[in-house]
């Protein structure tokens, strides 16, 4: 069993009420970053790193980092930096990025040199992911939505080629052209670092992953649409060939861990309040649907079905408007129902587990026989949390939920991704 | 937004292997209107113009009933494309030519070209060129919806059109349309820098209609496009937005007749 732990890294800004369950309306790519106060920026960068060295400390294998652009729920927008500074400064375990957004890389050439340098000066510790972003990375990058499949497809096909084959050598792609690939950075590890890709629901993402063997982790989704990935995932293995199993499953999910129920509770509501992640579910942040659905990102047929008429666009009219008229009522209902009982809801349903250690190892416990992933990852020290809620949470991880953790992965065997190989099924001698 | 197709005559011709559809009605000499960004569609403007000319309004190719070149990067590629389905029609002598928004900047292109039967162009709310002022409004900041009411002098003059919410046909197009058109344009938005240059050798006279309200193409874009043709003139719609066909079809029909009657 691979164990990692995660946070979002959110700007914390206690001051302008513009962050996370203030009040203050937040809507994304709504806000200005003339609010954004670099002072608490420094802070909070080399908070997160602290945070990361002692996560090592207490035994996690793994030290995830994700990005996004323009956002304050995320301050990981070069996470590359970040992932280059762990290299140096911890020592054993992984670094793992999920993900570089390929698909708004002008220059993936410069990506797999980047990840190369950080697989070296880690010594190998690097395990690189790749995503496609939400429509929120296209717009803060200015990348062409309807090639965003097509782009991230080939930036990888670009990036494993740069790292797996002696160059110099010639691409003249769709979307990507190049004269001279030699980069002279090669990465650590051989042939190249593990892919593994996270997401949330995509079915081309999951059969791509499948297709290509890479563990696909699942972003903090609910148990049952998570188990039915995993099922996808292991039809088009089956239809590829080969069984899938734990170590082809990744499973990240919101975990704290603290010295009493009350400050187990404290702390776990902080994931959805303060001044924190706005977009987390149940805090306040609105996402703007057509920012999030931008024209082509999902591809509509090539074809338009039918031709409109005038007549039933007429009729169409009192429809549209009573439909309208619910969807509206349905929405304020939702956020009727959110206001009072989102913690609560999430705390049922698996998507938000805190308290002590000997109420969170059972209900870990639930998750893993529910979905049997070979590789997870803790999301700690999120939303509101201060450095004091993060790091009681890391030393009690350490102390007793991480051991316990391993036994259960022994017992129920479910093995990680750096214990089998993902693409030939042997066994791995490494950690 | 359109009436029944079998009122008009369909034409589908093929170009590059892909089929073209355009409808057609009237009498007289040849008219050809490309559409707006938001899609095709027979609309009462055109029936205006059948009055007096043989409208052919083609769905530009991707949008509508005409397939998707799916290796198409550039307006230019739609306008090469129509080059040839023009010719192919049969309709590209004698013929006055007439874009709106998006179609505008296709129109444009097009008549870069120097199309031998070319009589007239006119360029209605025209995206394709830099404004000195102002900036072509950008979709993806707008609910598609929101858009398309940008495009109206006010919300009132929208829901005459359209209702106070459009039918789910209508977002449909919309919705299907923006995907073509942000294949084609992207950086920089909604205009080419190498028009201009271009547009210097278009002997073709050119009206370029703007409603006065425009919010979607600044009238700095008329600007440029009269600053760089050489035999062009700017009217203005009192009162109008930028889809003026669909909030006064009458008063932009006249402007056309009347402009082309004076050729």
């Amino acid at each position: 069993m691979f164990v990692g732990y995660f946070t979002e890294r959110p700007y914390q800004d206690f001051e302008s009420g513009w962050v996370g369950a203030t009040g203050r309306e937040i809507e994304d790519l709504g806000m200005t970053n003339g609010d954004y106060d670099p002072r608490i920026g420094a802070e909070l960068y080399n908070r997160y790193l602290d945070e990361k060295v002692y996560a090592e400390e207490m035994g996690f294998d793994g030290l995830m980092l994700n990005e996004h652009h323009s956002t304050p729920f995320c301050m990981g927008g070069v996470m590359n930096v970040e992932a280059a500074i762990l290299a140096r400064i911890t020592k054993r375990a992984k670094i793992v990025l999920l993900g570089n957004v390929l698909p708004i890389w002008e220059d993936p050439l410069w990506l797999a040199e980047e990840l190369a340098e950080i697989d070296m000066i880690s010594r190998g510790r690097l395990v690189t992911g790749w995503v496609r972003g939400t429509g929120r990375e296209s717009v803060a990058h200015n990348s062409q939505s309807p090639f965003n499949w097509e782009r991230f497809q080939e930036a990888h096909d670009f990036v494993v080629k740069a790292w797996s084959t002696p160059g110099p050598f010639r691409w003249e792609g769709e979307h990507y052209q190049y004269r001279y690939v030699n980069p002279w950075a090669r990465p650590y590890q051989e042939p190249h670092p593990q892919i593994w890709i996270p997401g949330v629901m995509s079915r081309n993402t999951v059969k791509w992953c499948a297709e290509h063997r890479y563990p696909y982790v699942m972003l903090a989704t609910e148990i049952e649409p998570t188990k039915k990935s995993f099922e996808y995932y292991d039809e088009v293995a089956q239809e590829n060939g080969y069984e899938a199993s734990t170590e082809h499953h990744g499973y990240l999910f919101k975990v704290h861990v603290d010295e009493t129920e009350e400050l187990a509770e404290e702390a776990g509501r902080k994931y959805i309040s303060g001044p924190a992640n706005p977009f987390l579910e149940g805090n306040q942040g609105t996402v703007r649907s057509n920012l999030q659905n931008l024209p082509g990102l999902t591809s509509r047929t090539q074809l338009l079905p039918t031709v409109t008429t005038f007549a039933a666009a007429a009729r169409g009219r009192q429809a549209a408007r009573d439909a309208a008229l619910a969807e509206k009522e349905a929405e304020q209902d939702k956020r009727d129902a959110d206001a009072f009982g989102t913690y609560e809801e999430q705390v049922n349903k698996y998507s938000i587990i805190t308290g002590t250690p000997k109420t969170v190892i059972p209900k870990i416990r639930h998750v893993l026989e529910e979905l049997r992933p070979g590789n997870i990852f803790f999301w700690d020290g999120d939303g509101a949390m201060n450095h004091e809620d993060a790091m009681r949470s890391l030393r009690l991880f350490g102390e007793e939920v991480i051991p316990a953790v391993r036994e259960m992965g022994k017992e129920l065997d479910l093995k990680g991704a750096f214990e089998v190989d993902t693409q030939t099924g042997a066994p791995l001698s490494g950690d | 937004m359109t009436t029944q197709a079998e009122t008009h005559s369909q034409i589908v011709t093929e170009v590059s292997g892909l089929k073209v559809n355009a409808l057609q009605d009237g009498s007289g000499p040849n008219l050809v209107v490309l559409h707006h960004s938001t899609g095709p569609g027979w609309i009462p403007f055109y029936d205006l113009l059948a009055a007096n000319h043989t409208v052919t309004a083609i769905d530009m190719p991707g949008y509508g009933q005409s397939e998707r070149p799916a290796w198409a990067r550039h307006p230019r590629d739609i306008a090469i494309m129509l080059h040839s389905a023009i010719h192919k029609m049969g309709i590209d002598s004698d013929a006055h030519l007439l874009g709106m928004g998006f179609g505008g900047w296709v129109a444009a292109e097009l008549a870069s070209m120097h199309l031998h039967g070319l009589d007239s162009l006119t360029l209605v709310g025209a995206a394709g060129v830099q404004p000195e002022e102002g900036e072509i409004a950008d979709v993806i900041f707008y609910e598609f919806e929101e858009y398309v009411k940008l495009g109206f002098s006010s919300d009132e003059a929208y829901a005459e059109v359209f209702g106070d919410e459009a039918a789910p046909e209508l977002k449909e197009l919309w919705d299907f349309s923006r995907e073509m058109t942000a294949r084609l344009t992207w950086k920089p938005w909604m205009f080419n820098r190498q028009l201009p240059h271009l547009l210097s050798e278009v002997e073709t006279p050119t009206l370029l209609l703007w409603g006065e309200n425009d919010r979607v193409v600044p009238i700095g874009v008329a600007e440029v496009y009269d600053a760089n043709l050489p035999n062009s003139r700017i009217q203005v719609l009192e009162g109008l937005g930028h889809l003026v066909e669909l909030e006064n079809p009458q008063a932009t029909a006249d402007a056309v007749t009347s402009f082309i009657g004076s050729l």
